[in-house]
């Protein structure tokens, strides 16, 4: 029996990337999901571009307060130790290489790691935002993403299609049946979701993947 | 004796607007941070062909109310009215909404003008713009469509793109509150483009929850010092 993991399994197993007291990003979609899978054990500094550091989680809309959310427009929790910044002081802390990790969504990711993430055809006046920026900057930019189209086209490609958000910025990939780690020689396949061979996820993605000696099935 | 920034209502404070008129809109995209009345006075008093530099697009009232059950006029409704002839900004539209908004609309017919600005660079440009520089040079942007056009440097190694200031004749801004002088301080993320808009306009507009007497604001926490400020409006 083949599992996809569903966005919120996709988001907590890029999760156990996150190390103790890193800053990390969270980018529109299913990377926000993210920010509900922080263990008690570590302590998560959760940056957001409209200004702030430190945010615990994403809160319910019963009580959302405007002027305390995230640039998904999700209201958040506040925590012991948040800050608030404008947006030129913040994104001196993305562009500068301060912010630890990034998780963003994805239109497609090529086997060098470029990413596509904010332009699709026919909505040209769909912008982006602070991805650009984001994917630059940051330490270490992830990708959480489905593995293929609706229509069953690879997004895993040799060479994006879709207009570019940055060159040469992923360095991991988590879809809902794949962990993969982009690398000088290529795509190297690390996890499989239950259920799947090395072979049949090679059938959905575009370059050839490297299958790592220790390949093994993701743990949820 | 300073001169008088306290004014009575949002529509004194637009009054002067021009047609033709380059004007910054704080906030972020949605609710929190955006001068909601300011945008609104701004449409009654009717200024056209205006340029628009704003982080996003707005979605206009009825796509508002998938944010705020109740709704709340956004930067959409200035598209809705054809008062806009260019936006620069990072979000015209946003991906995650339907395809519907005032400005996205106008755009695929070729109403509007569009210069899409990755948002730190919006920012940047908007900081060297308040900060009397000519520019900077950015790793965002190259090797994607931002680049084209713009010069390009090697420094130690890596590639750059030359991105120029951006100023405006009028800044349209929130904040929490304001002593009479115009400091400012902001609350939460809605401080966001605020303060730096107040530093890049020649005449800067605040819309406040609040307005206080000189001296009530602790001078550490200002965020906002009041040289920048031209008109300090509460939000009725």
């Amino acid at each position: 029996m083949k599992m996809h993991l569903d966005e919120q399994t996709i988001a907590l197993r890029a999760t156990k990337e996150f190390e103790d007291g890193s800053a990390v990003n969270l980018g529109y979609g299913m990377p926000v999901l993210c920010a509900n899978f922080i263990l008690e054990e570590r302590r998560i500094f959760f940056q957001s571009e409209n200004g702030v550091l430190g945010y615990s989680g994403l809160a319910t809309d019963e009580e959302k307060d405007f002027d305390l959310i995230n640039a998904s427009d999700q209201p958040v929790i506040p925590a012991a130790g948040m800050c608030f910044f404008d947006s030129a002081a913040s994104f001196d802390m993305i562009r500068g290489g301060h912010i630890d990790i990034v998780v963003l969504g994805a239109y497609q990711v090529s086997e060098r790691g470029d990413l596509a993430n904010w332009g699709r055809p026919g909505r040209p006046a769909t912008g982006m935002g602070g991805g650009m920026d984001l994917a630059v900057g940051a330490r270490k930019t992830i990708v959480t993403m489905l593995h293929s189209s609706k229509d069953g086209k690879p997004r895993i490609v040799k060479k994006c299609t879709y207009p570019l958000t940055a060159k040469h910025c992923v360095s991991m990939i988590f879809t809902d049946i794949a962990v993969m780690q982009i690398t000088e020689r290529g795509i190297l396949l690390r996890e499989v979701a239950p259920g799947w061979t090395a072979e049949e996820i090679q059938a959905l993605t575009e370059p050839q993947m490297i299958i790592a000696d220790d390949l093994k099935e993701i743990e949820i | 004796m300073a001169i008088n920034k306290v004014f009575g209502s949002c529509d004194d404070v637009v009054a002067d607007i021009f047609d033709g008129a380059t004007i910054m809109i704080g906030g972020f995209g949605s609710f929190g941070g955006l001068p909601v009345n300011l945008i609104v006075a701004l449409v009654n008093q009717g200024a056209k062909g205006l340029t628009i530099i704003a982080n996003a697009g707005g979605v206009g009232f009825e796509l508002s109310k998938r944010i705020k059950p109740e709704g709340y006029q956004d930067i959409g409704i200035l598209f809705e009215k054809g008062q806009v002839k260019k936006f620069i900004g990072s979000m015209p539209a946003l991906g995650g909404m339907p395809p519907t908004s005032p400005l996205e609309g106008l755009y695929n017919e070729g109403k509007v003008e569009i210069e899409m600005v990755p948002q730190g660079t919006l920012a940047e440009r908007i900081r060297s713009g308040a900060g009397g520089l000519g520019g900077f040079y950015t790793p965002i942007g190259v090797g994607t469509i931002v680049e084209s056009g713009k010069e390009k440097k090697i420094i130690d190694g890596k590639e750059y793109i030359l991105e120029l200031p951006l100023t405006a004749d009028f800044a349209l801004i929130k904040a929490h509150k304001a002593d009479t002088l115009g400091n400012l301080v902001y609350r939460g993320t809605a401080r966001c483009f605020n303060p730096i808009m107040a530093m890049a306009a020649k005449i800067t507009v605040v819309e406040v929850d609040k307005r206080v007497e000189i001296g009530e604001l602790d001078p550490e926490v200002i965020i906002t010092p009041h040289v920048y400020v031209s008109r300090i409006v509460e939000a009725p």
